[in-house]
């Protein structure tokens, strides 16, 4: 087994005339990972990477079962109660999707809290942006999926917001819609959506990501930057932190999976577009925010106004958010590198904020 | 069974040889023993939730007998298909009054076979096979065994075929 694939064996001599194991290990060995009070935050990343994975893997499995058009509630009705398991690889692709934007969430406001945005690692900061737009928009377009009443209403909410755009909104929205009101040609195009066209451009920009994360190498927060060199801390790649990340694959697994089986995810009736909503009705927790912040701005300002302003602020303060590698770009302490912290704790604070008054306002 | 855990892993290096279970070893099984038990909880669900329609439809093989309502007026010289659990089936309805159930999966490549009322006779149009249309029996192409038969029992307003 691993014994005899050890270097100098025959084994490992003959994959490694063919697939040059040498190199891949000297290069493993090279590798080093920074040590610091802020380390714990290198693996978020990781995280949302494995969430995405079983993401993928539990998703392949419900595609065996799930019809979209309309058999669409019914399918997952039978996914639910009749196949074995069906629940629990359900609750898995659920749970595991609510666990992928978490540690998203997370990983973001680290690497923007230790500035790790700035040269050269600005495509980093842009292509996660991406994935973190693209990871919102699975969210979006799987809750139609099953059909049942909430995400009913939830796709037609959310379907507004596009909607709301002067001129070419309609139009996007009904494009989205496929027609003029949310119904089986509305999960066709959903299902395209979320299974086929966002994984083909999630895919090669993730891989963007990760190679622009290891041509870079890990970045340092400002404070060890500071530090003289000799005082840097680091451990090897392989095993020591590729270990630690594995581990942290299996906390997230065993998470993942003590959330499914004890909070199995529930399903609501049939869609039915003459039944009224259900009372309470929100957008799931990673939309809140926005949700909450036209809201308030509809109370503030009645009628088409609000919703315009809420809209423009959203876009402004997300547009600064992604240009903040061209605003803060020097390493030392000064004067914009602090106005950044402060612009990054009133994001988070926004986020969080509107995020809890929302579901307090329920 | 007691084992003896050295509690320095220096040691443990040099005395890899001479005792069964050394740290390095006890902590390879484990953490493959780990490994294995994790494939069987995740692979057993996934086995399950594959297998679900497989196992359906091995309960629907397993029925026995299916009544077949107003079969009974099936017109002399003809046949109709029905389902026997997931199988197709065929019941003949002959020129002398007799009644003939019969499996309708050819032997030969499993295509469904059917019945030529013109020369009472059982046709498969994959390659060619025929069958007696009476017993089953494989007459002539490459099907190596006969039809299975089936026990058709008529009463008014039904016929209920078994398994022989
Ligand atoms: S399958 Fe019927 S003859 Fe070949």
């Amino acid at each position: 087994m691993v014994g005899n694939l050890k270097p100098g064996s025959k084994l490992y001599e003959w994959f490694n005339d063919r697939l040059g194991l040498d190199e891949l290990v000297a290069f493993a060995q090279h590798k080093t990972v920074p040590v610091h009070k802020h380390s714990a935050w290198y693996y978020w990343g990781g995280i949302s990477l494995f969430c995405f994975l079983v993401q993928l893997f539990t998703g392949v499995l419900l595609l065996i079962y799930y019809r979209p058009g309309p058999d669409a509630h019914e399918s997952v009705r039978q996914i639910t109660y009749d196949i074995h398991f069906g629940w629990l690889i359900r609750s898995v692709h659920n749970w595991s999707a609510n666990g992928f934007l978490l540690s998203v969430f997370v990983h973001m406001f680290s690497v923007y809290f230790m500035k790790s945005y700035q040269k050269p690692r600005e495509f980093g900061w842009w292509s996660g942006m991406a994935l973190l737009m693209l990871g919102l928009l699975f969210g979006f377009s799987g809750y139609l999926l099953p059909m049942d009443d909430l995400a009913f209403f939830a796709t037609k909410v959310g379907l507004e917001i596009p909607n709301s755009v002067p001129v070419v909104g309609p139009t996007i929205a009904s494009l989205f819609r496929g027609g003029s009101e949310v119904g089986e040609q509305t999960v066709q195009r959903f299902f395209a959506l979320h299974a086929v066209v966002l994984p083909l451009l999630y895919l090669p920009l993730l891989f963007v990501h990760l190679w622009l994360v290891q041509k870079h190498g890990m970045s340092l927060p400002p404070s060890e930057q500071e530090k003289p060199v000799a005082k840097l801390k680091t451990i090897p790649f392989f095993p020591n932190f590729l270990l630690k990340d594995l581990a942290m694959w299996l906390i997230a697994m065993n998470v993942i999976a003590l959330m499914a089986s004890l909070f199995p995810w529930q399903m609501g009736k049939a869609a039915d577009p003459l039944a009224p909503a259900p009372p309470g009705i929100h957008p799931e927790w990673y939309f809140m925010s926005p949700f909450q912040l036209l809201k308030i701005m509809g109370n503030l300002m009645p009628g088409a106004l609000g919703e315009g302003v809420g809209m423009g602020v959203f876009t402004l303060g997300l547009a600064l958010w992604c240009l903040i590698p061209l605003y803060d770009t020097k390493s030392a302490g000064g004067k914009r590198a602090r106005n950044a912290t402060y612009f990054g704790l009133l994001a988070l604070g926004l986020y969080i904020g509107t995020t809890i008054w929302g579901y307090v306002g329920l | 069974m007691s084992v003896e855990l050295p509690m320095n892993p220096a040691e443990s290096e040099d005395e890899n040889d001479e005792k069964g279970l050394t740290r390095g070893s006890f902590v390879k099984v484990a953490i493959g023993g780990m490994c294995v038990g994790y494939a069987g909880i995740i692979g057993y669900p996934i086995y399950r939730y594959l297998n679900s329609p497989v196992e359906k439809s091995a309960a629907m093989a397993a029925v026995s007998e299916v009544a077949l309502k107003d079969a009974d007026k099936l017109p002399l010289g003809t046949a109709m298909m029905f389902r026997f659990g997931p199988h197709p089936s065929m019941l003949i309805h002959h020129k002398d009054g007799s009644w003939v159930a019969l499996d309708a999966v050819c032997t030969h490549l499993a295509c469904t076979v059917q019945y030529h009322p013109e020369e009472d006779a059982i046709v498969c149009a994959c390659h060619g096979g025929r069958y007696d249309s009476k017993t089953g029996e494989n007459v002539s192409g490459p099907p190596p065994k006969p039809l299975t038969k089936f026990v058709a029992k008529v009463s008014p307003g039904s016929v209920v075929v078994t398994r022989a």
